[in-house]
């Protein structure tokens, strides 16, 4: 119900009165309002700005944030007000929301800006009213289509390989972007070449050739080089056939890559060459063959994959589907129109070329579409006033709908533009935040170098640059981390060092942990690892640096950060805040699941190349991970 | 030639055929080109202030704070300062969105438009729920009494009742339990004049109506009901 009609609920309960001499039993007893029914002005401070409102405005809409309990969090006792601490432009839509019982969308507002505000008060944006829920959807979706466009580029192109992904995956990498590998790369522009070839040759096949000695007449040149055409399009086919076939292998559901749309096309391109092969040379069916031939143009369609903006044009008409319709709907319903009445004008003319309304049809289309070919025309005047109106109501009927498609592809166009910059703006923005990134594990390592563990009383001269007491406390977390699991930080140059020269010995965990499923391979170096790596909750390097734990040295294991990681600190670049889990860190701890602590050592089999002693660190049982360790 | 004059008359003959066509169907009104929206924008730029607040406050039983709360309802919705009937409607309806509660609330709007000029202002508006919720008993039924007899002839007859109680079972909906029968209304209405009507003459004047609602004890106290409605 709206907001404002419950202060008429009164008077509707008043209104009541009037059935009460028709009332054949007694009314049941109204409902006691033990509320304090004195309404009170509220003030709401919002980054300074200072609202006021009454308290009935805001209990309207009782499941938000102002109009429940939850704005009790942000009462400020000493200036007994609500502080916010919150755009103010956007509070006063909010504000008037509870006003009017409308929801308006300011149109200069960024829309996220304005979706986070709603999402921040508890509103719905459904509530939005009628007025600006257009406007509110367009860019909505407009941001959603570029959000989509973004993660696209990100997730597909430049990331590089996971180190341990089969020949099947890096095929299909290479095929989808040529840029990775210069195989692939050659691939691309010999099939590009053998495509083009093929076109050209159907295309040239047809031509007149000088005819053979004896004849007179011109020869197309398919029939006269009939040999040379074949094995060109021999070759064709057999590249084509064999470039579907490693896409076919290569694709990571194949069912998926068979309905996509390419895949048809090139289907449908080496089809016609196979059914020739395989029908006889009858000549009742070679007609029928004739006709597939035609098929082979489809192969032009295959230039889509190399250029972009084939595909723009084709999603472009895809999107406007529905003016298309209707241009063409319209377009047919004028050309029946016009195809009758000009039958029925010219119909008394003798010798007349409008011979019935199908035969007609022809002229109107010429008309409208304003070709004018002459090949028919009206010869009475009421035909001839009637082709008029035609060719003047073709104009307008096709010029109505082409604007909409014009700005579609514009705005699609533009798009795949901005998604060509972002590409290759995105190596800077990448850069910027690896190195971010690795100032703050540099510093972490700079802290403890310059032993900021040890006491502050040890006389050790110890200039602690000026951190902020936010730094200390995050140096401590860390230290903390090492100290649970026993591990050091390190960084990527030490860590490398130790892969070289220690030898390599993995162990497998064959247990589950408690709560993941997760097995694990560990390797030092991921390039002599067999096996995929698994993708755990931290990404891991640690490697003691000898000097400072009793441990002497560690197996461990690196794998790199899985890539939709990569995307998601994109999405919060400058979010260098940590929190518990330290994702952000190139340099973590990994975890290994190990089997409950409670069976200590004699769980895993002590592999007979590395002596030692397995040691089992007891943590907390709060992290489920216990480390195994060894030392050589 | 003849054949091209004949060709000419012909299509002549059409073009002026075509013409007449379409200024009749304008003329019916089937084809309009001119806009009605300035129409509408006219009449709703008209605008109402209701007396003072002491005058208000001395006219009904409200105190001035209630009649602020009041106020601020009314302009809220109606930002004009008057209801029209369709506002009222709509505004009624959405209490009971079960049923259709528009026969009932046109014979409300009657009721409370006591100027009978198709619109209620807020003195109007206050008054009635002065009567309706400080009242005395007298001026309760009274009220009543002129809601019921929608004629305004002094007399409540079975026709009115009819209506009244058919109005009233609209709101309830389709669906209820018992399920309603095509004659409810009419034993209700039956029952209605059983009690009040004494003299058997067929209609109920003010008198009767009061008296017979005096000695009803159900309806005195459930009359009571409605004072803490503010």
């Amino acid at each position: 119900m709206a907001a404002g009609v419950a202060t008429w609920l009164p008077f509707a309960r008043a209104a009541a009165v009037g059935w009460l001499p028709l009332a054949k039993k007694t009314m049941p007893k109204p409902p006691i309002d033990k509320k304090n029914r004195n309404d009170e002005i509220l003030f709401v401070n919002v980054s300074g700005l200072r609202f006021q409102t009454w308290k009935n405005t805001l209990d309207r809409y009782p499941d938000t944030l102002l109009g429940s309990s939850e704005k009790e969090f942000f009462y400020n006792e000493d200036t007994q007000e609500y502080f916010f601490d919150r755009d103010p432009e956007m509070f006063r839509h909010i504000l008037n929301f509870y006003r009017t019982g409308r929801l308006h969308y300011p149109r200069q507002e960024c829309i996220q800006a304005f979706d986070e505000e709603l999402a921040f008060y508890g509103i719905v944006p459904d509530i939005i009213g009628d007025c600006c829920m257009e406007e509110y959807r367009d860019r909505k979706k407009e941001n959603q289509e570029r959000l989509a466009v973004d993660t696209e580029a990100e997730m597909a192109t430049d990331t590089p390989l996971p180190p341990h992904s089969t020949h099947r995956e890096r095929l299909w990498r290479a095929f989808e972007n040529p840029h990775t590998s210069t195989m692939a790369l050659v691939f691309y522009y010999v099939t590009g070449f053998f495509i083009a070839v093929s076109v050209i040759a159907n295309v040239v096949e047809t031509v007149p050739c000088r005819p053979l000695k004896g004849s007179k007449k011109d020869l197309p040149c398919g029939e006269k080089y009939s040999l040379a055409f074949f094995c060109m399009d021999t070759a064709c086919v057999l590249i084509f056939t064999f470039e579907y076939l490693m896409r076919l292998f290569a694709a990571p559901s194949r069912c998926k890559f068979m309905r996509s749309v390419m895949s048809v096309i090139d289907v449908v391109a080496i089809m016609p060459y196979y059914i020739g092969l395989v029908m006889p040379e009858n000549e009742d069916v070679s007609g029928a063959f004739v006709t597939l031939r035609v098929f082979r143009v489809f192969r032009i369609f295959k230039f889509s994959r190399h250029s972009q903006g084939l595909r723009i044009l084709g999603y472009t008409l895809k999107s406007c589907a529905s003016e298309l319709g209707f241009l063409l709907f319209s377009l047919t319903m004028a050309i029946i129109i016009f195809a009758t009445v000009m039958f029925y004008a010219e119909k008394g003319t003798k010798g007349t070329n409008f011979t019935s309304i199908p035969a007609s049809f022809w002229y109107t289309i010429v008309t409208m579409t304003t070709l004018g070919y002459g090949d028919m025309v009206p010869n009475t005047i009421a035909g001839k006033i009637f082709g008029s109106i035609c060719s003047l109501s073709g104009v307008l009927v096709i010029a109505l709908p082409v604007p909409v498609i014009v700005s579609n592809f514009s705005r699609i166009y533009h798009q795949n533009q901005r998604a060509d910059k972002m590409r290759a703006q995105q190596k800077v923005r990448l850069a910027r935040i690896r190195l971010a990134k690795k100032g703050t594990t540099n510093a972490f390592l700079q802290y403890k170098e310059e032993g900021g563990f040890h006491d502050r009383d040890h006389d050790g001269a110890l200039c602690l640059k000026n951190r902020s007491s936010f730094e200390h406390q995050h140096h401590h977390l860390l230290h903390c981390l090492e100290k649970t699991t026993n591990h050091e930080f390190t960084d990527e140059l030490t860590f490398s060092e130790m892969c070289m020269t220690e030898s390599v010995g993995y162990r497998t965990s064959r247990s589950t942990s408690i709560s993941s499923q997760q097995g694990v391979s560990t390797s030092c170096c991921p390039r002599r690892a067999k096996r995929r790596a698994i993708r755990l909750a931290n990404s891991t390097v640690s490697v003691s640096r000898g000097s400072v734990q009793e441990l002497d040295t560690l197996h461990v294991h690196k794998t790199t950060i899985r890539p939709q990681s990569r995307s998601s600190l994109n999405a919060r670049t400058e979010d260098l805040k940590l929190n518990c889990d330290d994702r952000d860190f190139t340099a973590a701890i990994i975890s290994i699941p190990t089997p409950p602590a409670n069976t200590p050592d004699e769980s895993l089999p002590p592999s007979p190349a590395i002596p030692g002693i397995l040691r089992n660190s007891r943590s907390s049982s709060f992290t489920h991970e216990t480390v195994k360790i060894s030392s050589l | 030639m003849e054949k091209g004059e004949g060709e000419g008359l012909q299509t002549l003959a059409i073009v002026l055929l075509l013409c007449g066509a379409l200024k009749l169907l304008h003329t019916l009104g089937l084809i309009s080109t001119e806009d009605k929206l300035d129409d509408d924008l006219e009449l709703s730029i008209v605008c109402h202030r209701p007396e003072g607040l002491e005058q208000l406050e001395a006219q009904t039983n409200f105190n001035k704070k209630e009649l602020q709360v009041l106020y601020r309802g009314f302009k809220n919705e109606c930002p004009s300062g008057v209801v029209n009937e369709e506002t009222f409607k709509q505004i009624y309806s959405q209490f009971f969105p079960h049923g259709d509660a528009s026969t009932y609330a046109h014979y409300l709007f009657n009721a409370f438009d006591s100027s009978h000029n198709g619109s209620i202002k807020f003195e109007d508006f206050v008054t009635a729920l002065s009567i309706l919720l400080r009242g005395t008993t007298t001026e309760k039924l009274e009220w009543t009494f002129n809601l019921y007899d929608i004629n305004r002839d002094g007399y409540i007859n079975k026709e009115e009742m009819m209506d009244i109680v058919k109005a009233i079972y609209d709101m309830m909906g389709r669906f209820t339990y018992p399920a309603l029968k095509t004659d409810t209304p009419k034993q209700h209405v039956d029952a209605f004049f059983q009690k009040m009507d004494k003299n058997r003459d067929g209609v109920v004047t003010l008198d009767e109506f009061i008296v017979s609602c005096t000695e009803d004890e159900n309806i005195m106290r459930s009359l009571q009901l409605f004072e803490n409605v503010i």
